[in-house]
């Protein structure tokens, strides 16, 4: 069986590794990765590839839209992956955030392996992403309410715990976050002095 | 009433606000609707979340659901067309290097006149002319065909997708001469001094529809109470949006971090009809460059899915009148006469009509007597006519 030749559209040099990995745990394949979105169409024309593999949310998936409607002599006909057969994989798939362009007439047995295994890193992926968001919000959030409290500790000569306390009651009050109360305060505060 | 919560995408454009609008002032929540606007990065991913019910509806160029059903795409259930968002809000932008050289010629960027822009860009296009749009099937394709049609530019045109928010790149890259998008992104490219703006969408087609409420054909028939209860809200925010003195706030509520997340000044340009045609400053004035409402711009005219079905067809070698039909009962102006009739809006009283005849404000028939149509003619007094469009 020949080897099939895949491409990776993937900013993220990490990201992109370990979906590469991924893939070649799967089987035999050339993978190519390319991170720019500039000439895209170009480039992916360039490698004539079997499968495209793109993030479901990546803006230049529109580019690819239109590779897939290419349809001249010389143009290698792609389709945005369905398999009317397997409603299920390409709804993991697109719940695991990739999306998948394959050349016409590949045979869904040789695409399924290549498929599971990036929806296993796409899956991981998302995880990550919604971890490392809500630890990035939540890290903003401490430093905004720690700023703020040193206002009021400065302002009031309160100690931390009744400079907490008092952003807290203001923030039950109001039927607001205690880090958005923060932020007003940090804003007025500065407008102040 | 229940309180009910619509998942609903967007791509972020000025044409977005009627549901960020029915949204931010309370339209959703007087029709007992919370509405979850989800930010979509491509026109795929919106319409992969329609098709996979992750959204319950979407914000689409109209052209999208017209290429669903001639099956110019992955399997997805039926996509129905509710109502029309926007009409107009499109701009097309040369590259500095094109605007240079007209400018040499003596074009004086009128902003609004097609003949004479396109004569003086093919007195500077050398060998081919690379025109961006933001998808296969769009508004803008078929602005950019219909203005380049049977002149020596139609041979040196090709078109390719770009992603509005990549437009100004690849007008500095080099990768396009020149662009047709939707606002904020031509103003953007205009901002970042890669860009001049040569013609408002509307100065070609005087009501390109732009943007329509796409929903799956099985949520309208599974839930038509929550359907009626969004057209009502997004119909009302058009309202508001298209009253005086409206626009400067909507600009400020769409601009926010959440939404579009630009300056309020570049969201502005659009949606007042004040555009900076170039880096200097340079200011155009095009009344109704976009609209939310006038003229009943909601309504999902049959005629309008026709014509793109057409085009579509014959660009893809389809059979132009089995694309006529499928596309046409897929714009549904029955689900808009059923549910908008209690929100107060006049119906007109046919569901096609010849599009582009109108060069004026027009009067027809209407349920309630007469309303005011149109204008909506082409720039070379071309004509639609949909009972003979197959033929």
């Amino acid at each position: 069986m020949t080897r099939l030749s895949i491409i990776v559209v993937e900013q993220d040099r990490d990201r992109a590794l370990k979906i590469v990995d991924g893939l070649m745990a799967s089987g035999e394949h050339n993978v190519v990765v390319i991170a720019e979105s500039a000439g895209l169409a170009r480039r992916i024309a360039d490698h004539q590839p079997d499968i495209v593999l793109i993030d479901v949310a990546n803006p230049s998936r529109d580019v690819l839209e239109e590779l897939a409607l290419a349809s001249g002599p010389l143009d290698r006909p792609v389709a945005m992956f369905v398999d009317r057969s397997d409603v299920q994989l390409t709804r993991a798939a697109i719940e695991a955030g990739v999306s998948a362009y394959v050349v016409d007439g590949l045979q869904s047995d040789r695409i399924k392996p290549i498929l599971d295994a990036a929806i296993a890193r796409f899956h991981m992926f998302q995880k990550m992403r919604a971890e490392l968001a809500a630890t990035k919000a939540a890290l903003e959030d401490r430093k905004i309410i720690d700023r703020a409290k040193a206002i009021l500790m400065k302002a009031r000569g309160m100690d931390e715990e009744a400079a907490y306390a008092l952003l807290r009651k203001t923030a039950m009050d109001q039927n607001r976050r205690v880090a958005d109360i923060a932020q007003q305060l940090v804003m007025a505060a500065g407008l102040l002095t | 009433m229940s309180l009910s919560t619509l998942r609903l995408g967007y791509v972020p454009l000025i044409d977005a606000a009627p549901l960020i609008v029915a949204k931010e002032l309370g339209f959703a929540a007087e029709e007992g609707l919370t509405l979850d606007l989800i930010r979509l990065q491509s026109w795929a991913q919106s319409r992969d979340m329609l098709g996979m019910g992750q959204v319950d509806a979407a914000h689409m160029l109209v052209p999208m659901p017209v290429a669903q059903a001639l099956g110019l795409g992955p399997a997805t259930p039926r996509f129905d067309l509710a109502m029309v968002l926007a009409v107009g809000g499109q701009a097309i932008a040369i590259s500095a290097t094109l605007a240079a050289a007209m400018r040499a010629n003596g074009h004086g960027f009128g902003f609004d006149d097609p003949v004479t822009a396109r004569d003086a860009l093919a007195a500077v296009v050398q060998h081919g002319l690379r025109v961006g749009v933001p998808f296969p099937f769009s508004t803008q394709a078929e602005l950019v065909r219909r203005w380049l049609a049977n002149t020596t530019l139609a041979e040196k045109v090709t078109i390719h997708t770009v992603p509005p928010p990549q437009m100004a790149d690849a007008l500095a890259s080099g990768e396009v001469d020149a662009f047709c998008v939707g606002e904020p992104w031509a103003s953007y490219a205009v901002e970042r001094g890669v860009g001049t703006l040569l013609l408002a969408g509307r100065s070609i087609w005087a009501a390109p529809p732009e943007k329509g409420l796409v929903l799956t054909h099985d949520f309208t028939v599974a839930h038509p109470e929550e359907t009626g209860r969004l057209m009502r809200a997004i119909w009302r925010a058009g309202r508001w949006l298209d009253q005086p003195g409206n626009r400067s706030t909507a600009a400020e509520i769409m601009s926010r971090p959440d939404y579009l997340n630009l300056p309020p000044e570049l969201s502005e340009r659009g949606l007042l009809g004040r555009l900076h045609i170039s880096a200097a400053g340079e200011v155009r004035h095009f009344p109704d460059f976009i609209r939310f409402h006038d003229g009943a711009a909601n309504f999902p005219w049959r005629s309008l899915a026709a014509l793109f079905a057409r085009r579509i067809a014959l660009l893809h070698g389809l059979d132009p009148d089995a694309a006529i039909a499928a596309a046409t009962a897929c714009f549904r102006t029955d689900l808009y006469r059923q549910h908008l009739r209690s929100a107060g809006a006049d119906l007109p009283g046919a569901s096609a009509r010849i599009e582009g005849a109108m060069a004026h404000p027009t009067a027809v028939a209407s349920e309630k007597g007469q309303m005011i149509l149109g204008p909506d003619a082409f720039f070379d007094g071309d004509i639609f006519d949909p009972s003979f469009a197959g033929r």
